[in-house]
């Protein structure tokens, strides 16, 4: 295969990736990070402790964080199609990408908000502010260099999911790997699709760790 | 001499399990006084000032401050209480997100004032705190001191009616620790400002404090204004601010005296009596009230009218039997 018959589809499969990773990146955001308030105010000791409830997002991460996402993929096929009408192409890889990426991010909130020190949340109280104004002004400012690392790890896995995308028709860079690189013997396209996933972590990282390094006033 | 009751604190009572840190706490601060609890950790002290703003809810026991119950209150007006109590910090509790304006414009915004005053309100507390001209800077950027004038500047904020100090110069230097002891009195003096502070240093009661609580072990041992305690007998503060050989010697005698340490009563005695009287040890403490001194002598001779004359001019006179 030659670079020109190439070129067409690394760009395809790119935009694809690009499209699963981003929209799966958007609504992790819109659910994760409640997510992981919750999970630490509603804990013993939170700003508002809910054990009982707490208990039950904790258990519902865990099932989220334990299954292999190949599986979840297939696991939830019948929600995919209630949420997007159907359960092929990149649209309906986007699913199971933010179902199982949101109990991840939501972990790395908790652990983000929780590197926030209980003297500030405190000094917060004594002046008087409300819940909401503490979660708004303090936990979430506070810990803003954290949730933008975590938010990068979550990228990079996003990638790296995305690449299963193929087994339901999503596309993509991974699935491009497996069928030509692998299926097809079409080794320098393998190595183009391995480097240039490399290429695309490498940047998200720096990108990541940039922002947070800006960011961060310790 | 003082106003009405800033804080009054009554059967104050917290029980953490099984274990008991506030064991039935009287606390009285009187509006305008800088009032300090001095104990070892452990004593209580911490948890007594927490349970001041309700950051710690006691299990028994009012806690009234500016005449409010306000363990009556329900949340909304709770926090709406805590606007008009400043409390400082140990290791100060800036946000480290926001810079040195933005920590003291965070109870402003609390308390939903408005941007343009907010503005002028933050300029002219760093001012007061000998901060100006740092609004930009970020906390890390400070030393322990501007830190804590930081956080004095943010507790002040909202003109509260009272100061919370929790061990605010604990992790500071001395010198630093002389600054911002300065500061509080300035502001006391100045603006009027109640304090209530705790501390495990007796230097900060010396230097500072108008009246102290001593604690231990979840009660207040002895309490009351500083120039009373050093004249009553067998006080603990006295005993502790001026370290003397325990137990005195018997027949010892102990003469605690306030004012002028200039005149000469003991010699006076000496040459009115037929005594000796020869010093064992003491010392000549500044305190917030002037000076004091403690001395343990041992006396002589025809003792009881020279113990009569030095107790008519004034000095509190121990007697070890």
């Amino acid at each position: 295969m030659t670079w020109d018959e190439m070129t067409p589809l690394l760009w395809e499969a790119a935009g694809q990736t690009a499209q699963m990773v981003g929209w799966s990146t958007l609504f992790t955001l819109l659910f994760g990070l409640p997510l992981g308030v919750a999970l630490v105010v509603f804990d013993r000791g939170g700003l508002r402790p809910l054990p009982a409830l707490r208990s039950v997002l904790g258990v519902l991460v865990n099932v989220g964080r334990s299954l292999p996402f190949i599986v979840l993929m297939i696991a939830i096929i019948p929600f995919t199609r209630l949420v997007v009408g159907t359960t092929i192409g990149t649209a309906a890889v986007v699913v199971p990408l933010t179902v199982g990426a949101v109990p991840f991010f939501a972990r790395l909130v908790e652990t983000a908000l929780r590197e926030v020190g209980s003297d500030v949340v405190q000094a917060a109280q004594a002046m008087g502010a409300s819940r909401t104004t503490i979660v708004r002004k303090v936990l979430l400012p506070e810990a803003f260099p954290g949730l933008v690392a975590g938010l990068t790890v979550t990228v990079v896995a996003l990638i790296g999911y995305s690449a299963m995308a193929g087994t339901i028709g999503g596309g993509g860079l991974g699935d491009l790997a497996v069928r030509y690189g692998y299926q097809r013997f079409e080794t320098l396209l393998m190595i183009v699709t391995v480097v240039l996933l490399v290429v695309i972590v490498q940047v998200v990282q720096s990108l990541g760790d940039a922002v947070a390094r800006r960011l961060s006033h310790r | 001499m003082w106003g009405f009751l800033v804080i009054q604190v009554s059967g104050l009572r917290k029980l953490y399990g099984d274990t008991v840190a506030l064991d039935g706490v009287d606390l009285h601060v009187r509006e305008g006084e800088i009032h300090g609890v001095l104990g070892q950790s452990g004593a209580g002290k911490s948890t007594l000032l927490r349970c001041v703003n309700l950051l710690e809810r006691p299990t028994a026991g009012t806690v009234t401050v500016a005449g409010q119950d306000l363990t009556a209150l329900p949340s909304r007006e709770l926090n709406r209480a805590r606007q008009r109590i400043g409390m400082i910090h140990q290791h100060f509790a800036l946000l480290s997100s926001r810079t040195v304006a933005g920590n003291v414009a965070f109870p402003l915004e609390v308390m939903g004032v408005p941007r343009a005053e907010r503005a002028r309100r933050v300029a002219e507390l760093l001012d007061l705190v000998g901060l100006s001209g740092r609004g930009g800077d970020h906390p890390h950027q400070l030393s322990g001191g501007q830190k804590q004038r930081v956080g004095i500047a943010r507790a002040l904020a909202g003109n509260p009616s009272v100061l919370l100090s929790d061990e605010a110069t604990s992790a500071l230097d001395p010198a630093t620790t002389r600054s911002i002891l300065d500061l509080l009195k300035r502001l006391n003096a100045e603006l009027g400002l109640t304090i209530l502070l705790i501390t495990h240093e007796m230097n900060v009661v010396k230097s500072i404090c108008d009246s102290v609580a001593i604690m231990s072990g979840g009660r207040i041992e002895e309490s009351g204004a500083i120039a009373d305690l050093i004249r009553t007998p067998g006080s603990r503060l006295t005993r502790e601010i001026f370290p003397l050989p325990e137990p005195a010697p018997s027949g010892s005698v102990t003469l605690t005296f306030t004012g002028d340490p200039q005149r000469p009563v003991v010699s006076e005695a000496v040459r009115k009596f037929d005594v000796e009287i020869s010093i064992l040890g003491g010392s000549i403490e500044e305190l917030a009230g002037g000076s004091v001194g403690r001395l343990r002598v041992s006396i002589t001779g025809d003792t009881a009218p020279a113990l009569a004359f030095l107790r008519e001019r004034g000095l509190l006179v121990e007697v070890t039997p």
